[in-house]
């Protein structure tokens, strides 16, 4: 399989290319998700578009929105509010932000007050894991995220529509998740840099549309012949907000890695098995996000100790390793990175820690760390 | 170069601050050493120590005991310890001294931390109250329990009827969790009557507050209200937190009839936004006091609650209380666009001549986004606004010859301004004809 050299393109693109052309094809309304979860199916089911806001990138220079945010604030949240200082989120009519960190809960107001055109929305997801009332609580949340954005849809929303919605976004999941089995069992067929492409477009198009390209990515991947490569299996965490460029994405496969199990894009992809259908669809999501959900570094859950889930991952995706990228000035990661740290040197299971900012364009410092870590691992290896 | 002139600002209530926090630490030794008694660890914004009182448990704010740590000059290795242990330098080092204390079994300069019977995370805001407690629960291996309390995010600035209920539906489970760990049955009449001393002790503390609308301010409401905040939270519902404010009170007021401020001379009315440098907070509060700056209202004093603008505990609905306490009356569940608009209400009925933003790098709840602060006080209100830097516990970031530059340099504009707008008036008044 050859990803279209063009999604590399429209993925880095902040001028959104299949954004304007939905927007003109269907004339729907636009809503700006920021990281990590996003309750898509609700803008979806009132006929908009939710996409994700992962920033500048390396492809925009923060000129306006450091007058804002200090030095020590990370670089999403930043260049996020950049985008909207030189009209890139002109083609956004709302805004979706959510109660992952301080930064972002504060970006929020920020973003209202600089750009109260573009409304935002705050949505706080609920952190009581085991109180037998967080799924009524987040079931009354997502109905009042559907009211606040109704006026800017222009229409009321009606459960049949979150249900035609949670569908959609069901297949995309299903597929992203068949797309992560392979890659797993077959890391040889298809790359991260291409599975992260394929992933990073859903968060630009209509489901619809993204599931044909995932659909026909599966195919292709399936038929591959590939000979593996004498690389190391590694689990990669840390990057479930900010996004890496690709091209380190692909540095870190380059250098001796294949990535079989990583939290890029996460909260586009985060329930581990279908929503279970019941009489009410923002009941069955909440449920399906407290009780069936990816261990998120922003959902704290009581019932699993954060840890235990990167082992879990590093079993049952064979890794030899596991390595945290973490963005720059990302408190969540930096303080999970603690945790994972004691335990993966109590499970004697080798690790290795880079951090990385969205803007970066030189890969070789990391690279090197990369093939060094690979290098002793694999020497390691022969002595054996 | 202004020295800082003597400062008259120690009051009894400062000494009985210290009695009473001596005690209280005390009392948490004798448990650590295995004494009788429990204890319970939560967090300030928007505490429900009513709830943990109603157990006889004694609540143990892991923030108190992080800034003791750093006003004793005590928090720099432990923090160190923290990030040999792999927690990062961009991590809160409230949190990372708390780690490094764990580590060393809870012993302090104050006194040694009990292992304590209960976590309870109240996350009110600052998402970094779930990591620490989670890390916490980890380390020192006590039953925890998450409290999760909607942010106020509607453009009403209200909770809404399903976050009242959700957090009154998590108290009660908590009620249940201490009914199984500690035995006792939930006793409703004591409960109500620490919430009604809560009532008056949020009564007095507002009209502690109101003082510094007067001229002189009787006191600092940033250097002096942190005096009372300790009592404000770890004694808030027992007779002796409600004494301790009677007396405040009392002396306060007395000042204020006296025309006694905490200086000399009061030359320039500051809000202060943010919390304090804890490591260095005489040398800081200095920097102030040599220009004659006295804070007259701060942001700060309303993380653990703000009652200033009317909430009040209500002992006949105290659990619904407790739960809009932790909902909308602190300022770390309130977004930073209302936390403009209490600035401005401070600004304009306590009479401000400035604000100064203390940004620090460990609480970005806080510091996140004050850069939009400024400019909005400064382009919007025309309000003269400086914003520097340092941290609330971590030493190595606290640059004195920096701050007192950029301080300096602050209020000697501000005197400036004073003395241009005085000729101009003086000279407009000159041309008008007798």
């Amino acid at each position: 399989m050859t990803l279209d050299v063009a999604y590399r393109d429209v993925i880095e693109d902040r001028e959104f290319p299949t954004v304007r052309e939905w927007r003109e094809r269907t004339g729907g309304k636009v809503v700006g998700c920021f990281p990590v979860y996003a309750p898509v199916e609700v803008p979806y089911a009132l006929g908009m578009l939710p996409i994700g806001l992962f920033g500048g990138g390396n492809r925009v220079e923060i000129a306006n929105a450091d007058s804002r945010f200090q030095s020590f604030i990370c670089s999403i949240v930043k260049s996020t509010m950049e985008l909207a200082f030189i009209g890139k989120l002109d083609i956004v009519d709302g805004l979706l932000f959510h109660s992952i960190c301080d930064p972002a809960r504060n970006l929020s107001s920020v973003m209202e007050r600089n750009f109260p055109e573009r409304p935002s929305v705050y949505v706080h997801l609920p952190q009581n894991m085991t109180s037998p009332h967080a799924a009524t609580y987040l079931a009354a949340e997502l109905r009042r995220v559907g009211a606040a954005l109704a006026p800017i849809a222009g229409r009321p929303l009606a459960d049949e529509d979150v249900w035609r919605s949670i569908d959609a976004y069901e297949s995309i999941r299903d597929l992203l998740r068949r797309l992560y089995a392979l890659r797993s069992q077959t890391p040889e067929r298809i790359s991260t840099g291409e599975l992260y492409t394929l992933a990073r477009l859903v968060t630009l198009m209509d489901p619809i549309d993204s599931a044909a390209i995932l659909t026909a990515a599966l195919a292709a991947a399936g038929d591959r012949e590939a000979r593996p490569k004498d690389r190391i299996r590694v689990v990669l965490v840390g990057s479930f907000c900010e996004q890496p460029p690709l091209e380190l994405i692909e540095s870190l496969e380059e250098s001796g890695c294949y990535i079989v199990n990583d939290d890029f894009l996460q909260g586009w992809r985060w329930a581990q098995r279908g929503v279970r259908r019941n009489g009410d669809p923002y009941l069955a999501l909440a449920r399906s996000y407290i009780d069936d959900s990816e261990h998120l570094s922003t959902k704290h859950d009581l019932r699993r100790p954060r840890a235990h889930a990167l082992l879990e991952s590093v079993r049952h995706h064979r890794a030899d390793a596991a390595i945290f990228l973490g963005a720059k000035f990302c408190e969540p990661g930096l303080f999970d990175y603690a945790l994972y740290r004691r335990a993966l040197d109590e499970a004697r299971i080798p690790h290795l820690f880079l951090e990385f900012e969205e803007k970066m364009w030189l890969y070789d410092r990391v690279r090197g760390e990369v093939e060094t870590f690979v290098e002793s691992m694999l020497f390691a290896e022969a002595r054996v | 170069m202004k020295a800082a002139p003597e400062i008259g600002y120690r009051g009894t209530i400062h000494e009985l601050q210290k009695r009473l926090m001596t005690r209280y630490y005390d009392d948490l030794t004798a448990i650590a050493q295995g004494g009788p008694g429990r204890s319970a660890q939560l967090l300030i914004a928007g505490n429900p120590v009513e709830v943990l009182r109603a157990f006889d448990m004694i609540p143990v704010f892991p923030e108190v005991n992080a800034l003791q740590l750093a006003v004793r000059k005590a928090s720099l290795p432990l923090i160190q310890k923290a990030e040999e242990l792999g927690y990062a330098t961009d991590n809160c080092a409230y949190v990372k001294a708390d780690i490094g204390m764990w580590q060393g079994g809870g012993v302090a300069p104050f006194g040694t931390v009990p292992k304590p019977d209960i976590l309870v995370c109240n996350y009110v805001g600052c998402n970094v109250y779930l990591n620490w407690f989670e890390h916490l629960a980890e380390l020192v291996g006590a039953p925890a329990i998450n409290i999760d309390v909607p942010f106020l995010r509607t453009p009403a600035g209200t909770p809404t009827d399903e976050d009242v209920a959700y957090v009154m539906a998590q108290l009660t489970e908590l009620i249940q969790h201490l009914e199984r760990i500690t035995g006792a049955e939930f006793d409703e009449d004591k409960f109500r009557g620490i919430v009604e001393r809560s009532a008056r002790v949020g009564e007095l503390w507002t009209r502690i507050k109101e003082l510094t609308r007067r001229r002189p301010a009787p006191y600092d409401a940033y250097f002096d209200s942190v005096t009372m905040m300790a009592p404000l939270y770890c004694l808030r519902g027992t007779p002796e937190g409600l004494d301790f404010f009677e007396r405040a009170y009392e002396e306060m007021s007395a000042r204020a009839e006296a025309g006694t401020g905490p200086l000399p001379q009061e030359r320039f009315r500051i809000v202060i936004e943010g919390p304090p440098p804890w490591p260095f907070l005489r040398a800081f509060r200095d920097m102030f006091s040599r220009w004659g700056a006295v804070a007259v209202a701060s942001t700060y004093s309303t993380v653990g609650g703000l009652w200033e603008f009317g909430f009040r505990h209500d002992p006949a609905k105290p659990l619904e209380s407790v739960a809009r306490h932790m909902l909308e009356a602190n300022l770390c569940n309130r977004s930073m666009l209302q936390r403009y608009s209490q600035i401005e209400r401070y600004v304009s009925e306590w009479d401000a001549d400035a604000l100064v933003i203390h940004s620090v790098k460990s609480c970005r709840l806080f510091s996140a986004g004050q850069g939009d602060m400024r400019e909005h006080f400064v382009h919007d209100r025309e309000l003269p606004t400086l914003l520097i830097e340092s941290d609330l516990e971590d030493p190595r970031y606290f640059s004195a010859a920096q701050l007192r530059n950029r301080i300096d340099a602050f209020f000697e504009a501000l005197e400036q301004r004073r003395v241009t707008a005085g000729a101009i008036a003086a000279e407009a008044a000159a041309r008008v004809p007798a």
